[in-house]
């Protein structure tokens, strides 16, 4: 029985793990041939890949690595791009089991991907360990694999395939911000208005600077406090997303 | 140059895991507090959507094909497909708006 529910996790995550893992080759591809150009060879791109799997992160790294920065200024600009995983890590820790151990929680935190965090919020009740890192290992896996293959061939791929590939990803957001949205007006009038700000943030001139990490980081405080401020669940519809 | 890439690699990869791995390991117990519970709640719906708008537009070569691919994943989730047919039929809309454009 225990081994049953075992393999339905496993295969449930390798599952959701698939097109996470297309829309990363695509988009790692393309990040490749930015890691190309800062000198990394397909292994390193690889092993680089594997370890940070941010695509934010990854260019920043790969600029950082191009214009020979030092390595503290490397870090804080990491620690920057990344800093939405600790609102997301935050907010995951509320789907994990209170008693999950601490290696499960370290090996689920490295596993934290704006995507792998999607399908786990999914899931109803607790998140479970197996499920997250099958989904999670097939993806990386496709992720490191395609900067390695973006550094190896560059351009090879052709463009309309790569821009048909790349919106694999928001159509799983998609798929994991509708449904709710449905079945509960506030958080469909919050996707709305996410929405239209983030469009309004990424097209008003006075914005231009702001990196595309920290203007989700803002809209996420902003929005999210409103509502809850607004809209506070009660403790029985707080827990299940 | 080849090692000094490696340390850049290291350094990236120990700050990513510390961000990553920091709330799980500290936040162990069920919030309490209803605006903290209530914002995290909040919190992942907002940001997969401020990050899936406009980007969807963006990342298909053709905008038009991106509007195209946000409208059949709105659909397509709204009559309750799951992830894997959403992000499929959102990839083949953009090869087929694309296609057409190219018969113009």
């Amino acid at each position: 029985m225990r081994n049953d529910s075992l393999k339905k996790e496993i295969s449930e995550g390798l599952r959701d793990g698939l097109p996470i893992g297309m829309g990363y080759f695509a988009v790692a591809f393309s990040l490749g041939i930015t890691a190309k150009l800062a000198g990394l060879t397909p292994l390193q791109g690889f092993v680089s890949s594997f370890l940070n799997h941010a695509s934010a992160g990854e260019y920043a790294l790969y600029t950082m690595i191009a214009s020979k920065a030092a390595y503290a200024e490397t870090a804080v600009l990491i620690a920057v791009t990344n800093i939405r995983y600790l609102l997301m890590g935050a907010a995951f820790s509320q789907k994990l089991r209170p008693e999950e151990p601490l290696l499960s929680r370290l090996a689920i935190g490295f596993g934290i991907t704006d995507e792998i965090f999607g399908i786990g919020i999914a899931r109803k009740g607790f998140v479970n360990t197996a499920y997250l890192l099958s989904a999670f290992m097939l993806a990386s896996l496709m992720w490191s694999a395609g900067t390695a293959c973006g550094i190896a061939m560059g351009s090879v791929l052709p463009a309309c395939a790569v821009s048909a590939l790349s919106v694999a990803i928001y159509g799983m957001f998609l798929a994991i911000i509708i449904p709710p949205s449905k079945k509960d007006r506030v958080v469909g009038a919050l996707v709305a208005i996410s929405f239209i700000l983030s469009f309004a943030a990424a097209k008003l001139p006075m914005f231009a600077n702001v990196s595309g990490g920290t203007k989700t980081i803002v809209l996420t405080v902003i929005i999210s406090a409103a509502a809850a401020a607004m809209f506070p669940k009660s403790d029985e519809e707080g827990g299940e997303a | 140059m080849s090692s000094n890439i490696m340390i850049y690699i290291l350094v990236s990869a120990l700050v990513s895991f510390g961000v990553r791995v920091l709330p799980l390991t500290l936040i162990r117990k069920k919030i309490e507090n209803r605006f903290l519970r209530s914002f995290l709640y909040y919190v992942p719906y907002v940001t997969l959507a401020v990050m899936t708008f406009p980007a969807i537009i963006e990342a298909a070569q053709e905008p038009i094909a991106g509007i195209v691919a946000l409208a059949v994943g709105i659909v397509l989730s709204w009559l309750g497909a799951g992830l894997f047919p959403v992000a499929v039929c959102c990839c083949i809309s953009v090869f087929a708006v694309q296609y057409i454009l190219t018969l113009f």
